[in-house]
């Protein structure tokens, strides 16, 4: 079914009894061309563009739980590309090119806001990294502003630009930038996928895999055995254990991070920001909630909730950049797991294992990158070859010592 | 998450600081197959779900070196000892 301004209007007069279903819900077949494992952003954007881009249909998106249980529905929703190394501004600027349209391409409400990202500094040596930062951006089509302390002050009136040891600077501001409905990307990918013949297949665990030869044949899972031609990894958070099954070791630990959001209140925080002195970064929903979140915990969890230590860590983060927001009641706060790769950057390349594809080591940026990463993926399990905009991505690159570590932080992810 | 630390007692996690996983000594530099071997050690993780080994810094306590058995599916702590004991 097709959404338009004359559907909603047909169905608000007929009392909403003609929706039907936004996406098949599908019983899994026995053979698929391919298998991708893991129905989150990244695997169902995935499964789309490997319809619409490269015709191939013949595919299932197996997730264990139901669709969005994962990373994808308990993200903060930022998107954006302000990135310094050159491996990385490409990529993150196509996928923010197919934020743009999105929504067109997938006729389905992602409820894309470029409400622009803003990066608070508070030395002069933070202030040099952002005009860096900022330069390496322009250099390569991206729009950046760097923005003095006052024409901060004008956008953001009610910034602590005072405090004694933090006062805010000024702040790199991408205007590009923004939130998405990470629900609606989800379920839009599904859609847009299901519509052209993909099965999503629910509460379906991979187990094992099928290995002959050194060739992946198909996977074991809960609902049985499912043979295929080729098999693509996409379980955010879970490769590690799930590239085990395939003999894998990777350069991945999985780490919990935070999120939090506030009671509903009147608009108050026009963008995105974060604050460059402690880690916090705030947003508002258009629901009124203040979306709000920090540091991982540090340690490795699958255990999908926090500790204390980091809420405070948070919460004294968010009271020193914005003090008005001091009174709020937090409505819910959740946990995630990530990947936290060795260098920060993600990983989109074949495996050791012949027909076995892995899109792995997101960290806590995957959301922002859902559009570019299925649509690289797709080329890369459709044509055998790496997609230009993500060459860097490569599983082997810590061996080549050619590793993307944005911050510098070295091999400790709980760093990155 | 609170930490038996042997020496200062249960205390809370946010006094200590981890590096993950144990890891095996440091490679020999001189081997044949070093480079290998300093991927392994600097860049690859077992990162299972279940029990796992870490070190963890008693950072604002004794300052020092735990060797941690921990479940990564509920944080619960199995154990602590010092990272020297049995070392070398
Ligand atoms: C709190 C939080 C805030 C974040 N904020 C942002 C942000 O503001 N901007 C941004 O760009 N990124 C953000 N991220 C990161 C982003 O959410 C992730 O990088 C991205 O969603 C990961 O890709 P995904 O959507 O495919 O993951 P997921 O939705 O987690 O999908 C993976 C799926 O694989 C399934 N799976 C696992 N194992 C198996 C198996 N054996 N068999 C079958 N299925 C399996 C899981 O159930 C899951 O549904 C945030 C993450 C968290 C946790």
């Amino acid at each position: 079914m097709h959404y338009s301004f004359f559907s909603l209007l047909r169905n608000a007069m007929t009392g909403h009894r003609g929706w039907t279903p936004t996406w098949r819900d599908a019983e899994p077949k026995s053979a698929y061309d391919v298998v991708i494992v893991g129905g989150g952003g990244h695997g169902l954007a995935t499964a789309y563009y490997l319809a619409k881009e490269h015709g191939i249909t013949n595919v299932a998106v197996l997730e264990k739980g139901w669709l969005g249980n994962g990373n994808i529905g308990r993200n903060t929703t930022i998107i954006r590309s302000n990135y310094l190394l050159p491996g990385n501004i490409a990529f993150y600027e196509w996928s923010m090119k197919l934020w743009e349209r999105l929504e067109q391409d997938l006729n389905y409400n992602a409820m894309v806001s470029q409400r622009g990202i803003l990066n608070l500094y508070h030395s002069d040596g933070q202030r040099d990294a952002y005009a860096r930062r900022g330069n390496a951006m322009r250099l390569n089509g991206v729009d950046a502003d760097l923005l003095d302390r006052e024409q901060v002050r004008a956008m953001l009136p009610f910034l602590n630009f005072d405090d004694a040891r933090f006062p805010i600077q000024g702040g790199l501001l991408q205007r590009r930038a923004g939130t998405a409905r990470h629900d609606a990307v989800a379920w839009g990918y599904a859609r847009g996928a299901s519509d052209r013949g993909v099965d999503i297949v629910q509460n379906c665990e991979v187990t094992g895999f099928i290995i002959e030869n050194g060739h992946v044949t198909g996977v074991e899972t809960t609902r049985g055995q499912i043979r295929a031609k080729k098999v693509a990894i996409s379980v955010a958070g879970n490769s590690s254990r799930v590239g085990a099954m395939a003999g894998l070791r990777l350069p991945i630990e999985s780490h919990v991070i935070q999120a939090f959001v506030s009671e509903g209140i009147k608009p108050l925080i026009p963008n995105v920001i974060t604050f460059g002195a402690g880690h916090f970064y705030i947003s508002q929903s258009d629901k009124g909630g203040l979306v709000f979140g920090g540091d991982l915990d540090g340690y490795k969890s699958y255990a999908q909730r926090g500790n204390l230590p980091t809420v405070k860590d948070v919460c004294e983060g968010g009271v020193a950049l914005m003090p008005l927001i001091g009174r709020l009641r937090i409505l819910r706060n959740w946990g995630g797991i990530m990947d936290m790769t060795m260098d920060g950057s993600p990983i989109i390349d074949k495996t050791p294992v012949d027909g076995l594809y892995l899109n792995a080591g997101w960290c806590y940026g995957g959301f922002k990158a859902v559009p570019a990463a299925g649509w690289c993926f797709a080329h890369l399990i459709a044509r055998d070859e790496l997609h230009s905009a993500a060459a860097a991505f490569r599983l082997d690159r810590f061996a080549r010592g050619a590793v993307l570590d944005e911050k510098g932080q070295g091999p400790q992810p709980n760093l990155h | 998450m609170r930490i038996p630390c042997p020496f200062c007692g249960s205390r809370d996690v946010s006094e200590f600081v981890t590096i993950g996983e144990t890891s095996g000594p440091r490679p020999d530099p001189s081997a044949p197959d070093a480079a290998q071997n300093f991927f392994t050690y600097a860049y690859l993780r077992d990162n299972p779900a279940g029990p796992s080994e870490e070190y963890w810094y008693h950072a604002l306590g004794c300052r020092s070196w735990l060797k941690v058995l921990r479940d990564t599916r509920t944080h619960e702590i199995e154990s602590a000892a010092l990272a020297r004991e049995g070392a070398r």
